[in-house]
């Protein structure tokens, strides 16, 4: 048995064992005649605000993900609609922040001059945490999605300038001596040269960039309101739903695997060796 | 047609400024010699004396501090396609698999031509480097040293530049290698009017090689010494090429350079005033083997000089 296969299989066992112990550990949920008269008089609120146990988890996915896209009025949508609204606002605020991290890294990585100039902006603005911007987002902005869309744009542009800038200013000399022998035009050798030859530095960037966009996402949803994943959890918490809470939870997660498996995948695909 | 020299070399200096700052290392210091229209010149000097530098200005990848270098009349500022280079480290683009490493070059020399063509033209340079069935398709680190610096010698061969500039282009390669690829070297440059300078560590590969022979003394403050012309007639054959009467003394001649002329010509003192316009001294150590120059040999070199006699009475007899 090869070792990935031992590790599948190791894995599952784990996850079934977990879950085992998990299930176990939760006191099942008593009936209404055994309650007492104070549990009774909290409507059975404290039952509710326990930590379910997974078959409950498991019971929500399966009417959660069989019926995704149900609309009953702006508090009751489909777990496929919220995680759309969600991935609009990262694609849009992503692609957004490519548009312009990579030229202007393109630009920072070959001329030290814009290095130095941009460099003291780009030291201060980096550490901001993207949240920090929303107030100011909000009052010039004036209105949530586009603030959501900003703080998206705005946490993603960071690792893509930084790295886009490394890998242009890294290109080995000896690569861009054959360009200039060979008499291409700057517009050329940008393509054909040092874009590849970055590109595996780059795509490091850009995934860097989408996995923090898909963190900042929930985070931002929950402040703004209204639709994505993140407004999701936050109002099943107020709902002391916490069924839907580790549901919504466990979906994030996984969304935000196969966000990052398809940047490898591309990373896989522009990595060379020397 | 045109008797001006291909490559004319003017005073040319290069300089690295110190990381001290103080004292500025001087590689070579008016370095002057031309290199005629269909010549193939080596050039010959110990490591580090500055000979890729040099290559490097005649490419126009890099400037020098002062001097010009003149090629068709007109100063070479800056790189281009009518001087192909091999590099000293092959400089393959590392994403692009053997064939499209030289599609890279014939493109952008050809700009022209389709697809097919360019494809065809490419592959048959690998093809005459020994690459092809397969190796083509591989990229750069799937290949040997050998095969990378072949690749590299295939996409300067391929662009069909007037000027060939070949920094130790067969100093990754196994004997039989190197002679299949000087052979080619030699009948790629024989059927066009290409001019070929190029970088060697290799005597007896220079003798069988060259018109002509450049020696570097030691840097820094190099400069080029000698210029020592190769009276041996073409074609050159490998196994016969040492039989030859003047095979001995220019291969002695060289040797001696590298041994122990190379040190004596340094120009260290900073104050004596720069020699400007000086050509090398041009010597023919293959004609006239007169009595004064078979006495300054050195003595490792005896056995040679011997064998060389007893060939001539050989011959004489
Ligand atoms: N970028 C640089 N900065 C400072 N000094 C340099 C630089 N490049 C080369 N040199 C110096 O210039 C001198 C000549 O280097 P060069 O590479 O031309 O030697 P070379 O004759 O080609 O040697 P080899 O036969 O080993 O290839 C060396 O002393 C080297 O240290
Ligand atoms: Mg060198």
């Amino acid at each position: 048995m090869s070792t990935t296969l031992k590790a599948r299989v190791l894995s599952v066992l784990l996850l079934l064992g977990l879950l085992c112990i998990w299930e176990l550990s939760t006191p099942r949920i008593t009936d209404a005649e055994n309650m007492t008269e104070y549990e009774l008089l909290m409507g059975g609120a404290s039952e509710e605000a326990r930590v379910p146990p997974p078959s409950a988890i498991i019971l929500k996915a399966y009417e959660e993900l069989t019926d995704p896209l149900y609309d009953n009025g702006p508090n009751d949508k489909g777990i496929g609609i919220q995680i759309a609204y969600s991935l609009y606002r990262v694609i849009t605020g992503y692609t957004l922040a490519a548009l312009v991290a990579l030229p202007l890294g393109f630009l920072i990585g070959m001329s030290p001059l814009a290095y130095k100039t941009l460099d003291p902006f780009i030291q201060v603005l980096k550490p901001i945490s993207p949240l920090a911007w929303m107030p100011l987002a909000l009052f010039i902005i004036k209105d949530s999605e586009a603030s959501a869309i900003f703080v998206i744009f705005i946490c993603s542009i960071w690792p893509m300038l930084i790295n886009t800038a490394f890998g242009v200013a890294g290109v080995r000399r000896d690569w861009v001596n054959v360009a200039r022998t060979h008499e291409l035009t700057d517009f050329r050798t940008a393509f054909t040269v040092i874009l590849p030859a970055a590109a595996p530095t780059i795509l490091t960037g850009m995934r860097i960039s989408i996995g923090i966009a898909w963190l900042v996402i929930v985070a931002a949803e929950m402040l703004v309101g209204g639709t994505g994943i993140g407004y999701y959890v936050w109002n099943e918490w107020n709902n002391l739903d916490l069924t839907s809470v580790i549901f919504s939870i466990l979906v994030i997660g996984v969304v935000g695997m196969l966000l990052d498996s398809m940047f490898a995948r591309v990373q896989t695909a522009v990595q060379y060796q020397e | 047609m045109n008797n001006t020299p291909l490559l004319q070399i003017q005073n040319l200096t290069r300089k690295y400024p110190s990381p001290e700052g103080d004292q500025e290392l001087i590689v070579f210091e008016n370095a002057n010699f031309n290199i005629e229209r269909g010549e193939f010149v080596c050039i010959i000097g110990h490591s580090g004396c500055g000979k890729s530098t040099i290559l490097n200005v005649l490419a126009g990848l890099d400037d020098a501090s002062s001097g010009v270098v003149i090629m068709d009349n007109t100063e070479v500022k800056g790189p281009s396609l009518d001087r192909g280079v091999v590099f000293q480290n092959y400089s393959l683009l590392p994403w692009l698999s053997a064939l499209n490493n030289v599609i890279f070059g014939v493109r952008a020399r050809f700009p022209d031509w389709s697809r097919k063509q360019v494809k065809e033209h490419s592959y048959k340079y690998l093809k005459m480097v020994g690459l092809g069935d397969g190796a083509e398709q591989r990229n750069p680190s799937q290949l040997s040293g050998g095969m990378r610096q072949r690749v590299s010698i295939a996409r300067a061969f391929a662009i069909q530049p007037k000027l060939l500039l070949l920094d130790e282009p067969f100093g990754a390669l196994d004997a039989l290698t190197r002679g299949t690829i000087q052979d080619e070297l030699i009948r790629v440059w024989s059927d066009t009017d290409q001019t070929v300078f190029m970088i060697t560590h290799d005597v007896d590969e220079a003798i069988l090689l060259a018109d002509r022979i450049l020696l570097m003394s030691n840097g820094p403050y190099a400069t080029i010494a000698e210029s020592v012309v190769i009276d041996i007639p073409r074609p050159r054959k490998r196994a016969e090429i040492i039989h030859h009467d003047a095979y001995y003394p220019i291969r002695n001649h060289l040797v001696d350079f590298l041994t122990t002329r190379s040190k004596n010509t340094h120009q260290m003192d900073p104050s004596t005033p720069p020699v400007l316009n000086q050509q090398p001294l041009t010597v023919r150590p293959g004609i006239v083997p007169d009595a004064l120059h078979l006495n300054t040999l050195p003595t490792v070199s005896n056995k040679f000089t011997k064998n060389r006699l007893t060939a001539l009475t050989g011959t004489e007899s």
